[in-house]
């Protein structure tokens, strides 16, 4: 948690993760035409905070429900076995068909794009999508795959020694965006 | 946290958070149960070797399906078909299969102690499927788990386990891990089924079946191992059903929404009725469907899984 690192700066405060939330989903709408076969899936855990936002950001602008769904990637990282600890398996609840769906997989932070690897596997065991788009609150760069977010809330330049926090008010109680140090 | 040990030897081991890690990881597994494609790449490369000394339907079957879903190659050892005929000793076995890099064994054996004696000696995680009439953790875990999935909650529930308890390797792990997990035990059987001391391990005991399953909330039945008969523990199978075995009369002693749990395979007619073993508060079929669940988070596990909430 932040209480064990050194902040080092505050990259978004409640009000700018609440208006970066709000354009991801202005642009989704103009990118989609609408919100139709539309589906938001929460990568595990603040993902699906944040899916669960942008679905009310969604609702505003275009007066219809977008399902959303959560997925946990533990299963199909790649590293198990190797040093370090793994991670708790938790469930994956997609309550609905993903077939023929434009499916906006939702996360916090974009990385190495590993975990959004992961997911894709993950998402194309269950069904057959129409297409993947991915939106993320934070990129910070450092990619290992070529896998690149769809939108954005705010490119933030980092070093691979730095740690990006994201706090949500389900998880963590309030709502900011941090760099850490260790 | 994830689990403290390599091996999964015996339900004594395992405190009650690694349990809780278990059914908590189990859960999230049987939703991959439920999937149209029933495949995930999580043991993609870890090879898991089924050695089996004994007969086994469930186990071995849900250890080998456990695996195959989470993309393991799995291979089974029936010693029958094996060098064992040819009178190799297990230390020997354990050792040829060392050589060719298993991740995880999975054994089970008449021999009290034989999945500790591997795990001493083999660098791969051993999971104990059942050693003579010592332990069967995976047996013990998927019944919390039922259990669990049923009520809601382990803490102060209550349990009478019924019949060969000197010989069952389910009730001993049981007995365990329940306590472990806060329930309350008891056990009944015919005297000569009961182990000499077993109080001692704070069960209440019962030689009485309808005393010992009012006020419980499940019921599990053991299966009568039928060769005691010709040890002289029983005098008759008749005698044996009409004293201990589950009738639906018999069940008008318990709580109308009582749970019946039977490890299986169950002698119809003997331990439990017909119409019992099928009726509406049976949970047989589902201890077998979350057998597989529980196996595949044992599975991983024991192959790294689990330390972290990240």
């Amino acid at each position: 948690m932040a209480t064990e690192l050194n902040e080092k700066a505050q990259i978004l405060d409640p009000p700018a993760i609440q208006r970066a939330v709000t354009r991801i989903a202005h642009e989704i709408v103009e990118r989609n035409n609408g919100t139709e076969n539309l589906v938001l899936i929460g990568l595990r855990s603040r993902g699906v905070d944040l899916a669960r936002r942008i679905a009310r950001e969604l609702m505003l602008i275009a007066g219809t429900e977008t399902p959303v769904g959560t997925l946990d990637v533990t299963l199909y990282r790649d590293d198990l076995g190797k040093v370090g600890p793994q991670p708790v398996v938790r469930k994956t609840e997609i309550l609905f068909s993903i077939n023929e769906k434009r499916v906006v997989l939702v996360d916090d932070v974009l990385y190495t794009g590993r975990t959004i690897r992961a997911a894709l596997d993950g998402l194309i065991d269950l069904g057959r999508p129409r297409l993947i788009q991915l939106a993320v609150l934070v990129d910070r760069g450092h990619r290992e795959l070529p896998i690149r977010a769809d939108y954005v809330g705010k490119n933030v330049p980092t070093s691979r020694e730095e740690q990006i926090q994201v706090l949500l008010t389900e998880e963590d109680g309030e709502d900011r965006v941090v760099i850490v140090t260790p | 946290m994830g689990l403290a040990r390599k091996d999964l030897l015996g339900m004594q081991e395992l405190t009650s958070d690694e349990i809780r890690l278990i059914l908590d990881t189990a859960e999230s597994m049987k939703e991959v149960a439920r999937r149209d494609i029933k495949k995930v790449p999580t043991l993609r490369g870890k090879t898991v070797i089924n050695l089996f000394y004994e007969p086994s339907t469930r186990t071995r079957t849900s250890f080998e399906i456990a695996g195959k879903w989470l993309s393991a190659d799995v291979i089974n050892i029936s010693t029958s078909a094996s060098s064992v005929t040819k009178g190799e000793s297990l230390k020997d076995t354990g050792l040829t299969l060392q050589a060719m890099y298993p991740d995880i064994v999975v054994i089970r054996h008449p021999a009290p102690g034989a999945a500790v004696f591997l795990a001493t000696r083999l660098a791969a995680s051993i999971i104990n499927a059942g050693d003579g009439a010592h332990q069967h953790p995976s047996q013990a875990l998927l019944d919390l788990f039922t259990i669990r999935e049923k009520i809601g909650r382990l803490e102060g529930m209550k349990v009478a386990i019924v019949g060969d308890i000197a010989h069952s390797r389910v009730a001993r792990s049981n007995i365990q891990g329940m306590q472990r997990m806060g329930m309350e035990v008891r056990v009944a059987g015919p005297r000569t089924m009961l182990p000499r001391f077993i109080e001692r391990l704070g069960v209440e005991v019962f030689t009485n079946l309808e005393r010992a399953v009012a006020e419980v909330d499940v019921i599990m039945m053991l299966r009568l191992q039928t060769e005691r008969q010709q040890a002289g523990l029983f005098p008759s199978l008749r005698e044996y059903s009409r004293l201990f075995g589950l009738t639906a009369e018999r069940l008008k002693a318990a709580k109308p929404d009582v749970l019946i749990m039977h490890p299986g395979p169950i002698n119809r007619g003997i331990e439990i009725a017909p119409d019992v073993a099928d009726g509406p508060y049976s949970l047989i079929l589902n201890q077998v469907e979350n057998g597989l669940a529980v196996r595949m988070a044992l599975l991983y596990l024991c192959a790294g899984g689990g330390q972290t909430s990240a």
